[in-house]
């Protein structure tokens, strides 16, 4: 489904480092993050052997995903539970919307689901006069405010206490002006223990599917997906069908990168096994691919289907953690949603694989050791190649490569350069020069590195 | 055709050639001397508590004394016992006044600070979430380094839910701050018997 953004990637950036205290926070925070997630993948001497275990065990996944699929559709079939396959965002929305229908429910809670947001689940919904609570803390604060999450993990990482007190305050009646998080989150508690207990269907993601079990492992520190989908009568639980792993003993190598590589926690306090519905209960499995087939034909970008959701790629990038999550007009975003979404659609997010320094940090903690730094290069040659990228990029790379092209007409740019920098700053320092925004230009080096070679070779 | 047969139609049409799939050495994985206070550490560090006490007799001292002044103990442990109040219903509502459940746990993982719930221990699956503390009670010798090596012990061709809980439940979800008690338990304490 294309996402309705009517700004880029750097357009929205711009906006969000205008204020710079905030980008500084948002910066740090992250960075923090990071660096829990350094410290816990250090104290298992076997971290890189279980990253490439991960990664193998999930290129076997893709490999014989429909061997897989099969398996687990049969089990959880023999398990009591109900699969359901959707070819799109949309046909995921409508099987969902008819479940609640042929039920007549309408308490709904939702834990979270990186695919139904994906899927633009709940406005769909709310277009129907359903309504979904969601019972994530950070969903349900950005729910309040009409907003999208900003971070797979963490998903109101964007705002600061006083947002969420605000917001609050409006909607729950909790103090104006109390800023302090116990307080606030001791006021979400008792609002979605009622909303839990009153629930008659519940939502929930997928983490890993298991071909072998036909059952699903859904993660969390709340403990929301287990409230809602322990308390409601029917459960339905979304996957992509990438999700897949071929057997249980799989989990112990999952489960132990997962927490390391989001939060650095060594794991999330539930890792909640459904195998079969309890006794009266409807259970559900959703089963969606949404483009995911036509990724997996891609050679250059199948990997990325690798993708567990631990976000240590949005921590680490430069990029992401100064530009926050909305700039990226996904649901998915950060360096894996740059390499996912223009899958999905090209046009809509050409601008996003731009999006990255390509420093390679992202493919240098993600634990299933996706190559996303170089997919973001590749995605950036086929963008051009669909004659897609930015009218300035393709100039300049033109440019660019007539003068690297010609070395006597390097040599004379590089002169030039120098001395217009030197001579005519206001030339380069001014609101036309891309570079110029929220930076200082260099000064200027009195020779090129070829010419003091050239002088110090013959001294 | 049906949205199965697309989807299953397209993969089949593009998965690459199938890869081997790695063999997992359990052995390789970290392995701790002194299980208990590896896993004492941990679960400290992610907000829960751990005891140690040497036999059942000592188990039942233990529980009188963290049930006193509580309203609503859930015994899952032993369901008969006379001290404790029972609820009346399991209706949702009288759940969520539940002050304590005490529950057995299988297997209790040294690394990660998690103890396995299997869903006959739990009696009903939402009680180890609804409930406002939560005491699990682990054989000390049903201990084991790694995660990997909890997965070999776990039949799941026999369990309906299970789940590895690791602490009271919590959130950052404000500005990075740590809140413990997000929707589950505000305490969590694990004993470990033998």
């Amino acid at each position: 489904m294309s996402s309705q953004a009517n700004f880029t990637h750097a357009e929205a950036a711009e906006q969000f480092i205008a204020d710079e205290p905030r980008t500084d926070w948002h910066d740090d925070t992250l960075w923090f993050v990071r660096e829990k997630r350094d410290k816990a993948a250090h104290s298992l001497p076997e971290w890189e052997q279980l990253r490439q275990w991960a990664s193998d065990i999930k290129y076997h996944g893709l490999s014989n995903m429909h061997q897989l699929l099969v398996d687990f559709e049969k089990n959880a079939i023999a398990n009591g539970i109900q699969v359901h396959w959707a070819v799109d965002g949309k046909e995921h929305n409508e099987i969902i919307y008819k479940i609640i229908q042929d039920n007549q429910v309408q308490r709904i809670v939702k834990s979270k689901s990186m695919l139904t947001e994906e899927c633009h689940l709940n406005e769909f919904l709310t277009e129907k006069g359903v309504e979904i609570v969601d019972t994530d803390l950070g969903e349900r604060i950005v729910q309040f405010r009409k907003e999208t999450p900003s971070h797979i993990v963490l998903p109101a990482i964007h705002l600061k206490k006083q947002d969420v007190s605000e917001t609050f305050h409006e909607h729950l009646g909790t103090e104006k002006g109390n800023n302090d998080p116990q307080y606030l989150t001791e006021a979400a508690r008792g609002h979605l223990r009622d909303k839990f207990i009153a629930s008659e269907l519940a939502i929930t993601g997928v983490n890993f599917a298991v071909a072998e079990t036909g059952g699903f492992v859904v993660c969390t520190n709340e403990g929301n997906a287990d409230m809602g989908a322990h308390a409601a009568k029917i459960h339905i639980a979304c996957m992509g069908f990438e999700k897949i792993i071929p057997k249980a003993e799989h989990l112990g190598v999952f489960l132990r990168l997962l927490a390391r590589s989001a939060t650095g926690q060594p794991i999330t306090t539930y890792s909640s096994h459904f195998s079969k519905p309890r006794a009266g209960q409807q259970m559900h499995i959703v089963i969606v691919d949404n483009g995911r087939s036509r990724q997996l034909g891609r050679e250059s970008f199948r990997n990325s289907l690798k993708c567990i959701r631990c976000a240590a790629c949005f921590n680490t990038c430069p990029v992401y953690r100064r530009s926050g999550g909305h700039s990226y007009h996904t649901a998915v975003a950060g360096p894996i949603g740059s390499i996912l979404n223009p899958n999905l659609d090209m046009q809509a997010n050409k601008d996003l694989p731009f999006a990255s320094t390509l420093c390679g940090s992202c493919s240098n903690v993600c634990p299933v050791k996706i190559n996303i730094h170089e997919q973001l290069y590749l995605w950036r040659q086929e963008i051009t190649k669909e004659g897609m990228a930015a009218k300035g990029k393709t100039f300049a790379m033109w440019g660019m490569s007539e003068v690297l092209a010609h070395p006597a007409i390097y040599r004379m740019a590089g002169k030039m350069g120098r001395w217009v920098v030197k001579h005519l700053p206001f030339l380069t320092n001014n609101g036309m020069n891309p570079w110029f925004k929220q930076r200082e230009m260099p000064e200027a080096p009195k020779e090129s590195f070829r010419d003091w070679y050239l002088n110090n070779k013959q001294k | 055709m049906s949205a199965r047969e697309t989807i299953l139609a397209g993969i089949m049409a593009n998965q690459p050639l199938s890869q081997k799939l790695p063999v997992v050495r359990v052995n390789e994985m970290i392995q701790y001397e002194d299980l208990v206070s590896q896993f004492k550490i941990i679960l400290e560090a992610i907000g829960g508590a751990c005891l140690e006490v040497k036999d059942h007799e000592e188990l039942d001292t233990i529980l009188q004394e963290l049930i006193k002044e509580k309203q609503v103990v859930l015994n899952a442990i032993n369901p008969s016992q006379t001290l404790v109040r029972q609820l009346q219903t399991d209706s949702l509502e009288s759940l969520a006044s539940i002050d304590m459940a005490i529950i057995n746990g299988s297997l209790a993982v040294a690394e990660s600070g998690a103890v396995w719930v299997s869903e006959e221990q739990m009696i009903l699956r939402i009680l180890p979430f609804i409930t406002e503390q939560l005491v699990l009670v682990v054989d000390r010798k049903n201990m084991v380094s790694n995660m990997g090596q909890a997965y070999q012990q776990i039949d799941f061709s026999e369990i309906g839910f299970g789940a590895f809980i690791a602490g009271p439940s919590k959130t950052a979800d404000i500005e990075q701050s740590l809140v413990i008690g997000a929707h589950g338990p505000k305490k969590s304490m694990v004993i470990l018997v033998g």
